[in-house]
């Protein structure tokens, strides 16, 4: 019987620990008795077999079943998944979120009766009048109140929480446009923002 | 990759659990493979795999992120094996041998939809073998060997995940490959 060293040096072959040396050594050995080839080569058969299992697939829906097991998720980390998966999204509803506000605001503290500046209007219990025969220059914004056009506005008109009159005498080049409701009014300011923003857009190329 | 683990695992300290479905999704195989190889049977091995994420999730503020993840994951569940083989009940799964037939299961007495070509039968039959001269051996060589013959597998990391000195895993190794040396000498 050889000695048990031997068996030692053919695991480590098979564990690739074995130096060069050693290995000459067990080659050696192997060459002059025929008992340890035989165990040698069994063992490498042994360890091609265990080698050749194939590999093995968890089952399909391994990992919704890992995750339906957990413990419940934080509320937060939910939203703040959510907010990095959809950056659009959440640009947009802030952006809504801060402009609903700050028209809201102004809405709110939009009570007072006010109108552009213009010399040549005429103002009357909170009515505003484009006297007759005069021409006003530029838009003519009132705010809670009411206006008369008798003579000429060179630009739009736009009543906010009131009427317009128009005389048949009166002549408006722009548009005339009246804001009563909060949507509208909101919609009018949307409008007033885009034009700024195609107007800050539009001016370079102008230039 | 162990970049990218590293990441997720960071973000599931923070109680992110889609990231710890990546990690899953990454490791699935290798933990359920380990655990089909301990136990011989999907339906076990599926649980214990499941648990030993389970665990590792519910534990990751025990681990050590300058470590190995997948050493620190095969460790849980190599013990949530040796744990189960410990106390097996016994229970009967569609993939549990037939009483008094030789290697027939349940799946077999349920018809399959096409017959294996003969080679691959073969195979499968050399596999099922090898499995279960695997499952023969007691359950410290088995842990061993399991691990050993599992992909890029080092000595150091077994003897890590078995919490064991190398030598002790060495010689583990050794009697269980000579265990299925012996067994598997005339297939």
């Amino acid at each position: 019987m050889c000695p048990e060293q031997i068996f030692e040096l053919m695991h480590d072959y098979l564990d690739e620990e074995l130096d060069p040396e050693k290995e000459r050594a067990l080659r050696d050995h192997l060459k002059s008795c025929k008992e340890c080839e035989t165990i040698f080569n069994e063992l490498k058969k042994t360890d091609a077999f265990v080698r050749g299992i194939s590999h093995m697939q968890a089952p399909p829906d391994f990992t919704a079943n890992v995750l339906a097991r957990l413990p419940k998720e934080k509320k937060r980390i939910w939203m703040q998944r959510w907010f990095t998966n959809h950056p659009m999204l959440t640009a947009a509803s802030v952006f809504i979120i801060l402009m609903m506000g700050s028209l809201f605001s102004t809405w709110s503290q939009d009570q007072e009766f006010s109108v552009s500046k213009q010399k040549n209007l005429v103002v009357k219990n909170n009515t505003v009048i484009v006297p007759k025969g005069e021409t006003v220059k530029g838009d003519v914004v009132v705010h809670n109140g009411n206006v008369r056009i008798e003579g000429e506005v060179q630009g739009d008109v736009t009543v906010i929480n009131g009427e317009k009159y128009l005389a048949s005498a009166g002549h408006v080049t722009g548009q005339i446009e009246e804001v009563n409701e909060v949507f509208d009014w909101i919609w009018y300011h949307m409008k007033r923002i885009t034009h700024d923003v195609l107007d800050i857009f539009g001016q370079p190329e102008t230039k | 990759m162990d970049t990218i683990v590293k990441k997720r695992i960071k973000q599931v300290i923070k109680g992110d659990q889609n990231a710890f479905g990546e990690i899953v999704e990454i490791y699935k195989n290798s933990v359920f493979q380990l655990c089909y190889r301990m136990l011989g049977n999907r339906h076990e091995a599926e649980d214990i795999a499941q648990e030993a994420f389970i665990r590792a999730y519910v534990n990751i503020q025990s681990f050590k992120q300058d470590k190995k993840f997948s050493t620190w994951l095969f460790r849980i569940a190599t013990n949530l094996c040796i744990d189960r083989i410990r106390k097996k009940k016994p229970d009967y799964y569609l993939d549990a041998e037939v009483a008094g037939t030789e290697g027939l299961t349940m799946y077999s007495q349920i018809s399959s939809d096409s017959p294996l070509p003969e080679a691959e039968v073969e195979s499968l039959e050399l596999q099922e073998t090898v499995q279960k001269e695997i499952l023969k051996l007691p359950e410290k060589y088995r842990s061993a060997i399991v691990l050993k013959y599992m992909e890029d597998m080092s000595l150091n990391e077994i003897s890590e995940i078995l919490n064991l000195p190398l030598g002790t895993v060495k010689t583990r190794i050794h009697r269980g490959r000579e265990a299925l040396r012996q067994q598997l000498r005339y297939v």
